[in-house]
């Protein structure tokens, strides 16, 4: 196989700003709203249910009056070297070689699971049950995402849809590029304290391209070398940390 | 009743015996179609796994099947290949237990399929795994090498089911079958091959996943160490296997079906492997918990939580692995009948409890570093797949030995007595 | 699996996997072959029972 140079190409990643996330879960739900995320008849059944951004709450483990608390959303993290891609039977997730963001096919998978089995953010939910929606929210279904089928994998596609629909407002308008705001998934949209910033990483006009450069950006598990899309940033010690596992002695960050 | 099918020079218990034994384990196998149609029907909503325990009970029994399973290419590969095309006498005990172990493969492989044909979300996309194959990922390899080897499997069964009663009196099928007899070291090679690829993956399905430190493993070239290891554990659980089920085979029957001597070569045969599987192991553990580990920035301990203890990897290693590999190896101890039943037990225990640390453990550790510790409990449906298996299996294994010659010893050892004078040429003898 | 579905692709490590799948494959369709054609000769020739 040929080794891919990720520096050329367009590479989309988001960035997730954590000391200005309030942890007001709209990312969440206009995600699940934007991509048709159906709802389980017990929505309380937390290792069932289906959230492509999944919302973690995590404290410094501090009494009072030192507790910090921190909200860590967690999408798909497009991962450069993704676990999931070489694993999958019957190749039905696949990391698009021009946006690098790897996609699910919801009609090819066949719901072996592996995939999840190899994913160590747990970004990937599998229908248990038939995809339902509660009366009247079946009218809220959006036509540009296809609603999965029970017995399939599915996890955030980055709204690849809304890619697809500013390529086509960009070649209807003569261009090749899009610009920095005119694709930018609903979790983005939605924020209210702008939280999240998306673009493409390989372009220097892009401000993610700038934040990930940054002394306060980091991404989960680092080190289990799966090259995640998703940065986080946090001036906090403690929030920099509790991203990845270390040895005693071994995390040399401030603050 | 069925006396015309019953294999000459030997004797059967009578259809008052056989209908209700077959009966029992039929409810059981029903058991089974029963929860297969509920997940089909309902979907996999009938089983307890979820995002975290998205392999279950079923991974584990497939894994435990298809190493168990291994009796069947292993026996294969020493009695048509190593004794047959390079003539090295030593494994001639074996066709004693060879048509014994073709079966227990078939049953164990096609249970197996059956099973993750259960497993699949969709099932009627089965057929994507290869149709759409994906050549880099190891349930690739292991669905296109077990489904072949089922077909392997089967063309092994074939000369013997031909050579029942009945059947063996049609002239087109006596001749059909000893001609595949003729080509059968054709079919072990493939079938050795075969094997050893899909044995291999299958360890090597947890052993790429580099994302979760506790199934990671480094190896060669693109197989990791977990691809040699599942070979190696296979090939020493399967002729333990074959042995446990032809011992409890005389025990149900209460006759004789083959000479200790066979026993014995078994053990040692399944003792040696395991024995150097135990040392392999405990390396691989080792440089595991030195490399791998302190790499993702984990200690050993932080794989060993809740029910998944540390009490799991002294059991697999030191109880069910070193002790057996002591008796099964150990000359005095095997010709123990007691010690080496217990011995090819524990050695099976081993094994299966290596298959459940790699699905289960592996996914109910925590990857995320503020992740909680998760655990599993199958539901009836799922236990009731497996146990259909298990239902499945006596069955056919039973029907086996009622109407073939699946002992080749065994009229030998169990002469047919009438009026107390032993007959040996049974075409004279009148059973009834 | 074959060429004609759509991402094939004629890379070194599909090429080595399919090529020993369709070898394996071979040779167990040459056994079987080998005794269907056999049985059939046998059974033509009057000379055996």
């Amino acid at each position: 196989m040929k080794k891919e140079d990720r520096t050329q190409g367009t590479r989309y990643g988001m960035v997730i700003d954590l000391d200005t996330c309030t942890g007001c879960g709209v990312c969440s739900v206009a995600c699940a709203s934007e991509n048709n995320v159906s709802v389980l008849y017990d929505e309380s059944d937390k290792t069932r249910n289906i959230t492509w951004m999944q919302l973690y709450m995590v404290t410094n483990g501090k009494g009072f009056p030192e507790t910090e608390v921190v909200c860590i959303p967690r999408p798909c993290m497009q991962c450069d070297n993704p676990p999931c891609v070489p694993v999958c039977p019957s190749t039905a997730t696949r990391k698009d070689p021009n946006t690098r963001i790897v996609s699910q096919i919801y009609t090819r998978c066949i719901g072996c699971r592996y995939c999840m089995a190899a994913c160590p953010y747990q970004a990937r939910s599998f229908n248990w049950f038939d995809p339902s929606f509660p009366e009247g929210m079946d009218r809220y279904l959006s036509p540009e995402v296809s609603p999965r089928m029970r017995g399939v994998v599915e996890k955030c596609s980055f709204c690849h849809h809304r890619l697809m629909r500013a390529r086509a407002k960009a070649y209807a308008d003569g261009r090749r590029d899009l610009k920095e705001d005119e694709y930018i998934p609903a979790c983005v949209e939605a924020c209210p304290t702008k939280a999240i910033t998306f673009g493409d990483l390989n372009n220097p006009k892009h401000r993610v391209s700038e934040l990930v450069k940054g002394p306060d950006a980091f991404r989960l598990l680092e080190r289990l070398g799966t090259e995640p899309k998703a940065y986080y940033k946090s001036t906090k010690g403690w929030v920099r940390r509790m991203a990845d596992n270390y040895l005693s002695g071994e995390f040399k960050g401030r603050g | 009743m069925d006396l015309a099918l019953i294999p000459n020079g030997v004797q059967r218990c009578s259809l008052k015996v056989f209908v209700p034994w077959m009966l029992l384990w039929l409810v059981i196998l029903a058991g089974g179609l029963l929860s297969a149609f509920l997940c089909f029907y309902k979907g996999l909503n009938q089983t307890n796994m979820n995002h975290h325990f998205a392999f279950g009970l079923w991974i584990v029994f497939d894994l435990s099947l298809i190493a168990l399973g291994a009796g069947a290419f292993f026996s294969g590969f020493l009695t048509h290949i190593i004794g047959e095309v390079f003539i090295y006498p030593y494994v001639e005990d074996l066709k004693a237990i060879i048509n014994a172990a073709v079966v227990i493969g078939f049953i164990c492989y096609s249970a197996a399929i059956a099973m993750l044909g259960v497993d699949i979300g969709q099932p009627l996309r089965g057929w994507f795994i290869f149709w759409h194959a994906n050549v880099h990922s190891m349930l690739t390899e292991v669905s296109f090498c077990i489904t072949a080897y089922l077909g392997v499997l089967t063309i092994e069964y074939l000369p013997l089911i031909l050579s029942n009663r009945k059947l063996n009196e049609i002239r087109e099928l006596n001749i059909f079958g000893s001609n595949l007899h003729h080509a059968m070291a054709l079919f072990a090679a493939a079938g050795t091959f075969l094997s050893f690829f899909h044995q291999g993956s299958l360890g090597g399905l947890f052993g790429v996943l580099f994302a979760r430190p506790f199934a990671f493993r480094e190896g060669f070239s693109i197989w990791p160490w977990t691809f040699f290891l599942f070979i190696l554990s296979s090939i020493a659980a399967g002729p333990s296997f074959t042995l446990l089920c032809v011992w409890i085979a005389q025990k149900v029957t209460g006759k004789e079906l083959v000479k200790r001597s066979v026993f014995t070569l078994l053990a040692k045969i399944s003792g040696w492997l395991l024995a150097t599987y135990v040392i392999l192991k405990i390396l691989d553990t080792i440089s595991w918990a030195y490399g791998v580990v302190p790499r993702a920035g984990l200690s050993f301990m932080d794989f060993y939580e809740g029910p998944y203890g540390v009490w799991l990897i002294v059991a697999e290693i030191g109880i069910f692995g070193i002790i057996p590999a002591i008796i099964l190896i150990t000359p005095r101890l095997r010709e123990r009948n007691d010690l080496l039943i217990v011995g090819a037990l524990m050695n099976i225990t081993g094994i299966v409890l290596n298959r459940f640390v790699f699905t289960i453990q592996t996914l109910a550790i925590p990857v995320m570093p503020f992740g909680k510790f998760m655990s599993y409990f199958p539901t009836w449906q799922e236990w009731g797949i497996a146990m259909g298996a298990v239902g499945y299996g006596i069955l056919v294994f039973s029907l086996s030995y009622r109407y073939l010659p699946l002992f080749p010893q065994e009229a030998e050892l169990n002469p047919i007595r009438v009026l107390g004078k032993a007959v040996t040429d049974s075409g004279i003898v009148k059973r009834g | 699996m074959f060429p004609f579905v759509f991402e094939w692709g004629w890379d070194a490590g599909r090429l080595i996997f399919m090529g020993l799948l369709y070898l394996v494959l071979g040779v167990i369709s040459l056994g079987l072959l080998y005794a269907f054609v056999k049985t059939w000769l046998q059974l033509r020739s009057p000379r055996r029972k």
